[in-house]
């Protein structure tokens, strides 16, 4: 099965970047998951958590200011002003 | 006679410790040039991730945005002026500043008001001791910019930008910076910021076509809060480019300075020999014809 390949960029650095099987972040208008094979998307993100759930059945959760979330073809960017990893678990 | 040898010891001691302090200063320099340009291309993902979907936006829904619409009977412009904190930098200020003032004339001969803004130390008091007004300014970190200055400076310039003309809004945003191109050279560069031209031609170059978005809540509100982020990240990759740059003339004016004081020295030196040995020159012939005079008498 294809992955996502995720991308979470901060203003001055990238945060964390690789495979991913799902991700699911606060968007504007309520939280918003992604798996493989979403239809592109632009939105706008608010104050939240963002979780990235990796291959080996890891969590990373990261807290996140505003910013945005784009998907495309699988690659998903999450582009926010500041990001604080809260560290991987789990599930 | 001993009195000139003297002052030239004096002024080899002198240049010797200068040569120390310049050449500390080019080591320095030379170790945080790397640093700098880590953050340039550490900063170079966000910015891609953010000019990709502006332009995304912008190829589908067309850009209708405050800060894409021209102004042209805006009577004020802003200029953002990116100087150094610190001089030992050679012309690095100095270019920049002629730069600036060069396009506060242009815009003085279209009718446009400059409403300056200046990053660094050295800048600042170029303008106040001129008795330039300044509408905003910032020191300390003009050789490590962090992201939170340059949202402090954009959010400053989008505020002045989206302010109403009768109270004090610009039409206009240049920024005036040194763009670096390699360690070598650094050239003082003009650039309109805003009002914004969506230019597609960053992203053209990947070859693809860019895919239908969904957009979420709209697509207005998704400009809304792209736009800014855009103006931000594009100062802060200025900044960033500055402070490379000052850090790589910094290094440069420090080499040639250590270069130049060794010479000094080198000079100082054979001036100092050339001075003792004409002491003891003449104190042989005083000895000498001493004697010849003892011996006759």
């Amino acid at each position: 099965m294809a992955n996502l390949e995720v991308e979470l960029v901060a203003r001055d650095r990238t945060v964390w970047s690789g495979d991913a099987t799902q991700v699911s972040a606060p968007a504007a208008e309520g939280e918003v998951g992604i798996l493989v094979g979403h239809q592109p998307l632009l939105a706008v993100l608010k104050p939240g958590t963002v979780r990235i759930f990796g291959l080996d059945r890891s969590v990373l959760e990261a807290k996140v200011d505003a910013g945005f979330i784009s998907v495309d073809d699988d690659q998903v960017t999450v582009v926010v002003d500041s990001a604080e990893v809260l560290g991987g678990s789990r599930r | 006679m001993a009195g000139q040898q003297r002052v030239y010891r004096q002024r080899i001691r002198s240049t010797q410790s200068l040569k120390k302090i310049f050449r500390a200063m080019e080591l320095i320099a030379a170790s945080r040039i790397g640093k700098a340009r880590e953050r340039v291309s550490a900063a170079g993902p966000y910015a891609r991730a953010i000019t990709r979907a502006v332009s995304a936006v912008a190829t589908h829904s067309g850009v209708d945005h405050a800060l894409t619409t021209e102004r042209p009977d805006a009577k004020r412009a802003a200029v953002l002026v990116l100087g150094a904190d610190r001089g030992m930098a050679g012309a690095y200020t100095a270019s920049v500043l002629r730069e600036a003032e060069r396009l506060t004339e242009r815009l003085a001969e279209e009718g446009r008001e400059a409403v300056l803004y200046v990053v660094g130390r050295r800048a600042v008091s170029y303008f106040t001791f001129r008795g330039r007004e300044l509408a905003g300014s910032w020191t300390g970190e003009s050789d490590a910019p962090s992201a939170d200055l340059a949202a402090d400076v954009s959010q400053n310039l989008l505020d002045a930008f989206l302010r109403p003309e009768d109270e004090g809004g610009v039409g206009e945003l240049h920024i005036v910076y040194t763009q670096f191109v390699n360690m070598v050279t650094q050239t003082p560069q003009v650039l309109r910021m805003l009002p914004l031209e969506v230019v597609e031609g960053e992203v053209a170059d990947t070859h693809e076509a860019l895919p239908l978005y969904e957009y979420e809540p709209s697509p207005d509100q998704v400009l809304d809060a792209l736009l800014p982020r855009y103006v931000q990240s594009r100062i802060l990759s200025c900044l960033l480019q500055a402070a490379a740059s000052e850090l790589a003339a910094r290094q440069r004016a420090m080499h040639t300075a250590t270069d130049n004081a060794e010479d000094l020295i080198r000079s100082y030196t054979r001036l100092a020999n050339q001075a003792r040995q004409a002491e003891i020159t003449q104190e042989i012939s005083e000895i000498v014809s001493g004697a010849d005079a003892l011996a006759a008498s």
